[in-house]
């Protein structure tokens, strides 16, 4: 069974890297939509695939986090990416399966995945 | 919604939206009495009378992006369908509680789905608001509440990797217990 002293290690490892991950300007945000329309149109594995590919991948500089709808409900799951520096990206119709190669192909080689974007569903 | 715990994630960011310090969701589950209940409690803003009735209309929302304001009906409508109930009570400066009994056996029963995850998504995306979990079933319960956690982790964030595996670990693990192995 888990146990709170099993917690306090964690914290005494997480501590020795906090610094590094602490308000990191530079850091890349990805930000999934989930009000009520992207919850009903699966946000939460495409967050989860997120996430564990990011961890996976041992990636530090990104957050994950979600957001509000923006208005394109008919679109959703929608997830944006923001790199400092560079375009912010907006994804739609997202899957786990799509999550993973969004992590690999922009987070990662930041080379942008254009047929998930929203510019290339609405043509 | 697929699941009640997709609609407990949606209605739960009405109270990080209402800017509450600490959340309360409560799982209530039992077999014997044919019944399920989930109750959402924060401490947030809070809503005057009339709001209160203005939220079960899915013609409103306070956003300017859309139009309606699903959120709260689609949660009413899940236990009304299941021949359940549900209640809203809110106090302005105070809190809301958002309560939703459900009669399991209803052919309309949606399933509880993925609770665990829900609860997850929302600590690792509101790391700064306290939320505590209660599931209780016929075999017994247990409580997940970040303000312990908190107190053990000092300075280290809950939303740090290796903190939300634990949460995950833990939840699945008294989960289990609880449902006596299903």
């Amino acid at each position: 069974m888990k146990s709170l002293a099993e917690l306090k290690a964690i914290r005494d490892k997480a501590q020795a890297e906090i610094n590094m991950r602490k308000e990191n300007p530079n850091a890349a945000k990805v930000l999934v939509g989930m009000a009520t329309c992207g919850i009903a149109a699966g946000a939460r594995p495409v967050l989860n695939a997120f996430v564990e590919e990011i961890a996976k991948r041992g990636l530090k500089d990104v957050t994950v986090t979600q957001t509000g709808c923006i208005g394109i409900c008919q679109y959703e799951p929608v997830v944006e990416i923001e790199i400092p520096g560079e375009d912010k990206v907006t994804y739609v119709k997202m899957t786990p399966e799509k999550a993973v190669k969004v992590v690999n192909d922009h987070l990662v080689n930041h080379n942008v995945v254009t047929e998930y974007t929203i510019g290339t569903a609405t043509r | 919604m697929r699941e009640l715990s997709l609609n407990v994630m949606d209605v739960a960011q009405n109270s990080v939206r209402a800017e509450a310090s600490l959340v309360r969701i409560t799982v209530e589950e039992s077999d014997k009495e044919d019944r399920l209940s989930i109750i959402i409690a924060d401490d947030g803003c809070g809503m005057t009378e009339e709001q209160v009735q203005q939220v079960i209309d899915p013609f409103f929302t306070t956003r300017t992006t859309r139009k309606v304001g699903l959120g709260v009906p689609l949660f009413k409508l899940s236990a009304e369908q299941t021949g359940g109930s549900f209640d809203i009570k809110s106090k302005k400066g105070v809190g809301t509680t958002t309560t939703a009994n459900y009669v399991k056996s209803h052919v309309d029963m949606t399933p509880l789905g993925d609770i665990n995850s829900t609860v997850k998504i929302l600590i690792q995306c509101n790391p700064d608001i306290d939320f505590v979990y209660t599931c209780t079933t016929d075999n017994g319960s247990f409580s997940l509440d970040t303000r312990e956690l908190r107190e053990v982790l000092g300075d280290v964030s809950l939303d740090t990797p290796d903190v939300l595996e634990w949460i995950t670990d833990f939840l699945e693990e008294n989960t289990k217990e609880i449902y006596g192995g299903a």
